[in-house]
């Protein structure tokens, strides 16, 4: 005869063992965040393929990738950022700064402002470092004066805006003006008919050496332990300050190569170059599972986040669908991609 | 009623530690005293400024004025990491566990473990692999090795289990002393057995352990004295085989006071 204390026990640890398919697949992408932004990529690119074979073909995919280099390369950036639960408004801003750096630095016009015509490698040298003050400024504001992230890149954005245009008088450098150093991110080599940009290979390396960073160093830990609660990171010996700062100066030397890409990519330097790459960096982070809390998210999210925003552009665009489509789907994911983070948080085991 | 104390160097002492917060006046002047291989329970009324003392000498927080010395030196903690470095370890109140982060990498955190040779040195690499199989030794050998695995995030254990890993990376790396803040507050009747086990075994191994609780029937199982905050002062010191818990209650609010002389001030264990 069994007692009735234990039976109910028993009663008990089946229930608790047993969960649905909801509660299982919540489990699931708790612990795998970036298979949600995979399964989106996948589903988006079948469905474009369907829609119109031309999307896979190599000329459009290699055109994908390029559409994407600048963004996934900033997306490293703000990843590392947004995992310290901070933001960054203005590494965009501070992506085009770098790029007419390097660019006035390197030429020899006659029209231009100043005429350094500097080695272009001490040129790009400069420019990188420009984008690591630009950073370490940054983070100054955020650590020593604890201003919140948001408002002081809101502040930075326009002050780097600004300075460029000060700077620079707002003259775009033409590709033909500059040596090819600067413009070698641009060059494709030829795989068959598909096409890769040598900007894309750099890339992938900076993803896999921050992956590496972040999953195997001391300082990847320390960051997700700064994003995810401040102050038990703070008591268990780890100096959150200067995690934080490092954190923004590491950031803007991502952004410093960024612009060099941004150079090769485009084979020019504008003094207006895409506004809209801040957002579209921030949503390659949010769809790619990264939490806008902190603590949580993954640079392989990101990498497939920035390829998810350039796809379900393009293939909007060859399935004959306006811009504003294309807006209005991008908008419709981040909302989704972060109602799905804030189901996972909830997450018990 | 009279304690008979032995003689002996305290091995960590605190006199005269003030701690304001604006015009709030956490620490006024308050003393501490700990002995070799003793358990000190520091017991007081909220807002007694336990938590606040026990701050101090974990490099949590800077005191105002004050002294604190460690086996006669005098130390001034800047941080956590200058008590810890000391070899004095701490469980906070509030855990300061990372939730997002698996235990091995609570346990390790701020001082990960890395590869040996160049791959450790110039690569940076952690020895996740070390880190883990020695995570769960330790916690096997603490006995609260109650968890599925050891790769679990911190999120997903019960109040129990969380409280065991903050415990655990102090029992693991205390060399000095360990300090406990309220451990027991989270913790079911089991677990709290524990936990008091487990600061006996400490005890056993000539480990010092200051205790901060609120729970009198476990002070007077534990402790060798019972250090009584009062005001932002330390009230009196005496010992549970001298004082009921009523005494301790009452010191504890004021309504009674205790001679010097009557007083536990000197160390009561031998230190082995």
């Amino acid at each position: 005869m069994s007692n009735p204390a234990s039976s109910t026990l028993d009663l008990a640890e089946e229930f608790l063992g047993r969960r649905t398919p909801m509660q299982r697949l919540q489990v699931t992408l708790h612990r795998y965040p970036y298979l949600s932004p995979l399964i989106v990529l996948i589903v988006a690119v079948a469905i474009f393929a369907l829609i119109n074979p031309k999307f896979i073909l190599p000329g459009n995919l290699s055109f994908i990738t390029q559409q994407t280099v600048v963004i996934g390369t900033l997306a490293i950036a703000q990843t590392l950022i947004i995992l310290t639960a901070g933001i960054d408004l203005s590494i965009g801003a501070i992506m085009v700064f770098g790029q007419m750096v390097m660019a006035n630095l390197a030429i020899t016009a006659a029209s231009n402002a100043a005429n350094f015509g500097l080695p272009p490698w001490l040129a790009i040298t400069i420019g990188i470092c420009a984008s690591i003050l630009a950073g370490a400024i940054n983070g100054f504001l955020i650590v020593k004066l604890s201003l919140p992230p948001f408002i002081v890149t809101l502040g930075t954005l326009s002050v780097f805006t600004a300075l460029t245009l000060i700077l620079f008088k707002a003259r775009t450098i033409q590709g033909p003006e500059m040596p090819d150093l600067l413009k070698v991110m641009g060059v494709a080599i030829k795989i068959g008919a598909f096409q890769l940009m040598v900007g894309v290979i750099v890339m992938l390396v900076l993803f896999a050496v921050f992956t590496y960073v972040l999953r195997m160093t001391s300082w990847g830990t320390h960051i997700y332990a700064v994003g995810d609660d401040p102050q038990a990171a703070e008591l268990s010996g780890i100096s959150t300050k200067r995690v934080l700062f490092s954190v923004y100066v590491v950031a803007g030397f991502i952004t410093g190569i960024g612009a060099w890409i941004y150079i090769g990519r485009t084979g020019a330097a504008s003094p207006n170059a895409d506004p809209s790459i801040n957002l579209d960096t921030i949503t390659a982070v949010v769809i790619g599972g990264t939490s806008l809390f902190g603590g949580r998210g993954t640079l392989i999210g990101t990498l497939l986040g920035a390829f998810i925003v350039v796809v379900v552009e393009n293939g909007l665009a060859l399935a004959g669908l306006d811009q504003a489509y294309r807006v209005l789907a991008i908008g419709i994911l981040v909302i989704a991609a972060v109602a799905l983070d804030q189901w996972i948080r909830k997450v018990r085991a | 009623m009279s304690t008979q104390t032995l003689a002996g160097e305290p091995l960590l002492s605190c006199r005269g530690i003030v701690k304001s917060f604006g015009r709030v006046i956490g620490l006024n002047g308050a003393d501490l005293d700990l002995y070799p291989g003793e358990v000190l329970a520091v017991v007081g009324d909220n807002g007694a400024g336990k938590s606040t003392l026990i701050k101090c000498v974990a490099g949590a927080l800077i005191p105002d004025t004050g002294d604190i010395t460690l086996n006669g030196e005098r130390r001034d903690f800047k941080r956590t990491q200058d008590a810890r470095l000391q070899g004095i370890e701490t469980v906070f109140q509030t855990l300061a566990v990372s939730p997002a982060l698996d235990i091995a990498s609570n346990l390790y955190l701020g001082r990960e473990l890395r590869k040996p040779g160049v791959i450790g040195k110039v690569f940076r690499m952690l020895d996740k692999k070390r880190m883990r199989t020695e995570a769960s030794q330790h916690l096997q050998d603490l006995g609260i090795g109650t968890v599925q695995s050891i790769t679990q995030t911190v999120e997903t254990l019960s109040g129990g289990q969380r409280q065991a890993v903050a415990v655990a990376r102090a029992a693991v790396f205390g060399s000095k002393l360990i300090i406990l803040d309220e451990p027991t507050a989270a913790l079911g009747v089991r677990e709290s057995a524990r936990v008091l086990q487990l600061i006996k075994d400490l005890r056993d191994r000539g480990m010092p352990v200051i205790l901060i609780s609120h729970n009198m029937p476990q002070v007077f199982e534990v402790a060798d004295r019972i250090h009584v905050q009062r005001l932002g002062r330390r009230s009196a010191v005496v010992t549970p085989q001298t004082h009921t818990m009523n005494d301790v209650v009452a010191i504890m609010t004021g309504a009674m006071t205790v001679d010097e002389k009557d007083q536990a001030l000197g160390p009561v264990r031998s230190a082995n």
